[in-house]
């Protein structure tokens, strides 16, 4: 069984982000970069149904600027064991995105592809779902437990009043989401293995698609900040400033 | 130009989200709504008290009684191709079924909408709403999904109103299959719609320490909320996740105990109308947006509160 596992590089979940002074977009200079954390959970799975026998390869892919590179390598590095480099100059909305994976996706034909729920920059939750409509295959979003039997995966999925347990014929997208698995660090034996693992690139025009953004960024702006508010010395006081001030008991 | 509301249910009970929603799409134009379940009737004795809405569709069947996305977005792409505005609740329904929609329509989703700011430009929170894009669609349909707590209700009438109209037909698709839903079983007010959330985070350092806090929110009558941390660790459902990744809550109080406040988790709760932070560490970042903070133990500090309460 072949698993894709598409990556994106983000701004490290750690920084707190700020908007530019021209309000065009978030300031992403030297800021610290990483594998969008969802997708180190996809990656976690696909090895884990390798090392249980289910899977046999691994191909990790991203879409962008050189850079994303260091973010399959990263992939690499986890244990994945090869990688495809769409290069890709303009900006890419999930729903181009989607359309360029479709393309890979029929080009390399994987039984399974396990990607992030989201990305924690644009927080779009998107990519996956319009690449299981653009292919008509099944989709398990939000997964936390998953487990293959034959040619369908069982999922559990996280839904807002609890857990929602499906079944989807392969081929198929799994979304992944916190609770699925813990990803391991990569270590540094398997870093220098990563170096020699193979990475095709592969340029967008070669595609043949149409990757133009569908919504303008107008604007990107601060959000409305509180105004600062006080600490009580008291349980008492607390209740006071609830009851009498605040007005919310 | 006309609007289409996917009304969101779960086991046939109208999703109160769904009001918002529909309050959001009349500042656009043209409101039709389309209930998509097995068995309709409840559901709809809610919806004809709406006001300012064209028809109530409804298609019966028993495909849509788990609401698979692949079925229902065959169904709306095939049946509803002409509107201009097709919007969802940002629910988990609405986050599973609208951007497969979109996929099959080839229109770029506009998630989490916050802000209708003209009939083609909307806003939505980034980077875990630190910022916030003004997004100019051109897309020719726009699927958008709608973030509840950022729109009010839909106004109601007491008398019937809408009119019901049995629209379209379906074959199931054969790609997913629905086995069963562990739900997670609760007296209280619902979290994302609750006047008052009471929320715990790894402070609280078991499952039975819980119980501190669900004291608490049952003498105010609140839901209860959780940080990641909390959730990860197996104190609580999943489902009680306030953040980022999680739900996105406003309630007119929101009582964060033992909670730091991560960034991921502020992105849930920062738009409640009174925050309260109790954590033992007066350095905790949770204070930086809380209205009243009380730097103290919470086994000490939570218990008092709570029978000081009357
Ligand atoms: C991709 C991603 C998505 C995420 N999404 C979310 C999300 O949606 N929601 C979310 O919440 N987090 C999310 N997180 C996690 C987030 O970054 C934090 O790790 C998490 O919110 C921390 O939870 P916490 O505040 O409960 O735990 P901690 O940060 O460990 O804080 C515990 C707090 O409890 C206090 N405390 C301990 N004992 C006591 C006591 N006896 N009395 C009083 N106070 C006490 C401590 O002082 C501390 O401040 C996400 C992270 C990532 C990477």
């Amino acid at each position: 069984m072949k698993i894709l596992v598409p990556v994106k590089r983000v701004v490290d979940y750690n920084v707190k982000v700020r908007v530019k002074k021209d309000e065009t977009d978030v300031e992403l200079d030297n800021v610290k970069m990483s594998m969008n954390p969802f997708d180190e959970i996809a990656v976690e799975e696909a090895l884990r149904l390798k090392e249980k026998g289910v899977a046999s390869e691994i191909i990790a892919i991203s879409l962008g600027l050189s850079e994303v590179q260091e973010t399959i390598r990263n992939a690499l590095a986890m244990g994945a064991d090869s990688g495809i480099f769409v290069n890709c100059t303009s900006k890419l909305e999930p729903l181009s995105v989607a359309k360029i994976l479709t393309s890979i996706c029929n080009k390399i034909k994987p039984d399974l592809v396990i990607m992030g729920k989201q990305a924690i920059d644009d927080d779009m939750n998107a990519t996956g779902q319009m690449l299981s409509a653009m292919l008509n295959w099944g989709q398990a979003t939000f997964a936390s437990k998953l487990e293959i039997q034959d040619k369908k995966i069982k999922v559990s999925r996280e839904i807002d009043g609890g857990i929602e347990n499906i079944e989807v014929n392969l081929p198929a997208i799994v979304t992944t989401d916190l609770r699925l698995n813990e990803p391991r660090y990569a270590s540094l034996p398997n870093i220098m293995k990563a170096k020699r693992k193979p990475i095709d690139e592969i340029k967008v025009e070669d595609l043949n698609i149409d990757i133009e953004p569908r919504l303008e960024i107008l604007k990107v702006e601060e959000p409305k900040s509180r105004e600062a508010g006080i600490m009580v010395k008291s349980v008492d006081e607390m209740i006071e400033k609830l009851k009498n001030e605040a007005k919310v008991i | 130009m006309k609007t289409l509301v996917i009304v969101d249910h779960s086991n046939n009970k109208l999703e109160k989200s769904t009001l918002n929603t529909v309050k959001a799409g009349t500042q656009l134009e043209n409101v039709d709504l389309l209930v998509l379940s097995d068995n309709c009737k409840d559901i709809c004795n809610e919806l004809i008290h709406i006001k300012n809405i064209n028809n109530i569709f409804i298609n019966e069947n028993d495909v849509f009684k788990n609401q698979l996305a692949e079925d229902s977005a065959n169904f709306i792409a095939e049946n509803f191709k002409d509107y201009t505005n097709i919007l969802f609740s940002n629910t988990s329904n609405g986050k599973n079924i609208a951007p497969r929609l979109a996929g099959l329509l080839d229109t770029m989703i506009i998630p989490d909408v916050i802000e209708i700011v003209d009939k083609q430009t909307f806003k939505r929170p980034i980077y875990a709403g630190n910022a916030i894009a003004t997004c100019k669609s051109k897309n020719k349909i726009n699927i958008i999904t709608i973030r509840s707590t950022a729109f009010e209700e839909a106004e109601m009438s007491d008398e019937n109103i809408g009119e019901i109209k049995e629209i379209g037909s379906l074959t199931s698709n054969n790609l997913t299959k629905y086995l069963n839903s562990e739900l997670t079983k609760s007296e209280r007010p619902e979290l994302t719609s609750a006047d008052i959330v009471v929320s715990g985070g790894r402070g609280l350092g078991s499952a039975e320490n819980f119980q501190v806090l669900e004291k608490l929110a049952d003498k105010l009558g609140a839901a209860m909320g959780a940080s990641r941390a909390a959730v990860d660790a197996g104190y609580v459902p999943n489902d009680w996740q306030v953040g980022q990744t999680g739900k996105i809550v406003a309630p007119n109080l929101y009582i964060a105990v033992g909670i730091s406040g991560a960034i991921q988790h502020l992105a849930g709760m920062k738009d409640s109308k009174v925050i309260v932070g109790i954590n033992k560490d007066e350095e905790a970042p949770i204070f930086s947006i809380s209205d009243y903070g009380l730097a103290d133990d919470l086994f000490k500090a939570v218990p008092e509160m709570e029978s000081k309460l009357n």
